[in-house]
């Protein structure tokens, strides 16, 4: 057992924050912990809304996550896979709505082929597709530009700039750094 | 040590009254044999707290995270799987000589065959799994997946299988003669002292262990 | 590219009241056919099941026969082949989830309640799959007189149930562990042995022809053992699910 993060405190209300940090400081480890995916050993995130904590089942449709290891469903096309991860979470979505979300990250062309096929660079496209899907407030982002080429950077761009509620970035690109209100250094 | 000291000595009058004390049972094929149950019903009994032990320490850490708790499950599911191999062997050899054959498949015996396949695979998990914290979680879980169909057996078997064993032997009041009873119920009593004892010291150890993180 | 992502940041107020009972079943439902689909395009688990199921039939039937085997005999075999075919299928839906990644997606989006449902349905569907096959065959080639078929079939269909709702539990516990394959069949025996007993003595009772009374009892044991574990499983599910 190994300490990883320690004393990290943060209120955030709204706005764009970049944490940094070098490799095994705990940058995506932080973004798990915030997604829930990891349980800290010490420590709790407390999602609130109106002043009143979010249930559990409420905190999972409040957040968006994009990660290297984030695998959507190899057998499945981009378009069944956001329509399973929207039935799931109860949402009606037509599906409409979920091709002009694929369509805004460039996937029109592809939206009906298994994602098993897709190269690295339109995976993570289809990664934002499936955090953006339900509208979530809060957007975690590790390695936001991971894969992408240009066209793919500015549509994250997009996201980022567009996105009103919180979007937290962990990354280590010194260009990425602009995307943050404010940026949080891990281990240093 | 004051507990260990009168543990020793409590163990060893026990010994001494089940070969000294209490008389060849007469209804027994083997009269002499019959003393095994000083030893193999307090094992048995002590396997089975273990496990209900072991059990409520699971809850207990699913509810609380503390990885002290899950020690403990551990550590009790440990001394039953040592108290149930001793069950089960002692069960063994007086079959033999009570009932001519080492194993009939009668309902405690497959209830205790499946206690150590339990214990068995609780360990197998244990040890196939990474990270302090889900192997506990997992473990927990599996600890208290497995009462059910234990608690099933217990009840709902005897209802479809026959049982070699005397079933009520020790409610009735004519079943054990009194010298029996005055060795039995001791020795019970020192077999669950001995399972405290060792549990005693393996929590203390884990605890260290814990507390320096080498958990 | 030039269509805006408006969609998507758009705010909509989304539904923060808890899943009442009806819409955890159609998002169970939602899961199930995920993983039905998944199943159809790849055939891992039906292959895997299948074909452990029928060539166990065939050597079973090569080596022994059918001829004046006595109902205990046939009705155990009949279970050991289901169990064991059962064993090499049961856990794929829930190690392909941790093996291919996509398990923290589905943590991220739906409850642990609808993944256990769904993953539950899967599994009672694909061992109904199985023995649709098996039991037709089974009669077939070991000769195998069945003289209560109410009972019979009544015995199948919760013995399958409770074969299922175990082992789907089982499986969640051996796809977060690291020896998935060899682990399954260590956790899933000792919990699934008294569930064999009934059946096979069921089954036994159906096959002899003794009268639907004759099983009655062991049809009431293996409906609670279903029950139970039903229980027990979704009370539980969570602490497997979570991390």
């Amino acid at each position: 057992m190994r300490d990883v993060i320690c004393g990290v405190s943060l209120v955030l209300d709204s706005g764009r924050l970049v944490v940094t940090g070098r490799n095994g400081s705990g940058k995506s480890t932080l973004l798990r912990i915030i997604a829930g995916l990891v349980t800290p050993t010490a420590g709790e995130v407390v999602f609130t809304e109106d002043g009143a904590e979010l249930s559990i089942d409420a905190r999972r449709d409040a957040l968006g996550l994009v990660a290297p290891d984030l695998t959507l469903y190899d057998e499945l096309s981009a378009i069944e896979n956001l329509r399973f991860f929207c039935r799931v979470r109860g949402l009606r979505k037509s599906d409409n709505e979920l091709k002009s979300l694929l369509a805004g990250l460039g996937l029109r062309d592809r939206e009906d082929d298994p994602i098993g096929s897709y190269s690295s660079g339109m995976r993570q496209r289809a990664k934002y597709a499936f955090a953006l899907a339900h509208n979530p407030e809060v957007l975690l982002l590790d390695e936001p530009t991971a894969n992408l080429d240009q066209s793919g950077i500015d549509a994250v761009d997009r996201v980022i700039t567009e996105h009103r509620g919180i979007v937290i970035i962990a990354t280590n690109e010194a260009d990425e750094l602009r995307y943050g209100d404010s940026v949080l250094e891990l281990g240093a | 040590m004051l507990f260990k000291t009168l543990l020793g000595i409590w163990m060893s009058a026990v010994i001494v009254a089940s070969f000294l004390f209490a008389p060849a049972a007469a209804g027994f094929k083997e009269p002499e044999a019959a003393r095994i149950i000083f030893f193999h019903v307090p094992n048995a009994v002590v396997a089975s707290i273990a496990f209900v032990v072991a059990m409520v320490y699971a809850i207990r850490y699913l509810k609380s995270r503390n990885l002290v708790d899950d020690a403990k499950s551990s550590i009790s599911a440990e001394l039953g799987l040592v108290f149930t191999v001793l069950a089960t062997v002692t069960g063994s050899l007086f079959a033999h000589v009570q009932w001519g054959s080492w194993w009939n498949w009668d309902t405690r015996e497959v209830a205790i065959v499946m206690l150590l396949l339990v214990y068995a695979a609780y360990f197998a998990l244990r040890s196939a799994t990474d990270g302090v914290e889900r192997r506990a979680r997992l473990s927990a879980v599996f600890a208290i997946v497995a009462v059910a169909p234990m608690v099933f057996l217990m009840f709902v078997m005897p209802r479809i299988m026959v049982s070699l064993h005397p079933a009520d032997t020790l409610g009735r009041s004519d079943g054990l003669s009194a010298q029996y009873r005055m060795v039995l119920f001791p020795a019970m009593a020192g077999f669950v002292g001995l399972y405290v004892w060792l549990f005693r010291i393996k929590t203390a150890i884990a605890e260290y262990r814990i507390k320096i993180r080498r958990y | 590219m030039p269509t805006t992502l408006d969609q998507a940041s758009t705010k909509t107020r989304k539904p923060r009241s808890v899943p009442g009972p009806m819409e955890m079943i159609s998002r169970s439902l939602a899961v199930f056919r995920k993983d039905l689909t998944c199943e159809f395009r790849t055939r891992y688990a039906i292959n895997a099941i299948l074909l452990f199921a029928v060539t166990t039939l065939f050597a079973v039937s090569f080596s022994i026969g059918g001829v004046g085997l006595s109902p205990s005999v046939q009705a155990s075999l009949l279970w050991l082949i289901i169990y064991f075919s059962a064993l090499s299928g049961l856990s794929r839906s829930f190690v392909r989830e941790e093996e291919s990644h996509t398990a923290s997606a589905l943590r991220l989006s739906a409850a642990p309640g609808a993944v256990f449902g769904g993953k539950l349905i899967f599994n009672i569907v694909l061992l109904f799959m199985l023995e649709l096959v098996i039991i037709p065959l089974f009669v077939g080639m070991m000769n195998l007189q069945v003289n209560g078929w109410p009972l019979f079939l009544a015995i199948m269909v919760s013995g399958s149930a409770g074969l299922a709702v175990a082992s789907t539990v089982v499986a969640a516990v051996v796809s977060r562990a690291n020896a998935k394959g060899a682990l399954f069949a260590v956790l899933s025996f000792p919990i699934l042995l008294p569930l064999l007993i009934v059946a096979i003595s069921g089954t036994k009772a159906a096959l002899s022809g003794a009268g639907f009374a004759s099983g009655a009892d062991d049809l009431k044991l293996l409906i609670s053992y279903t029950g139970i574990m039903f229980v027990v499983s979704l009370i539980l599910f969570r602490f497997v699910w979570e991390d």
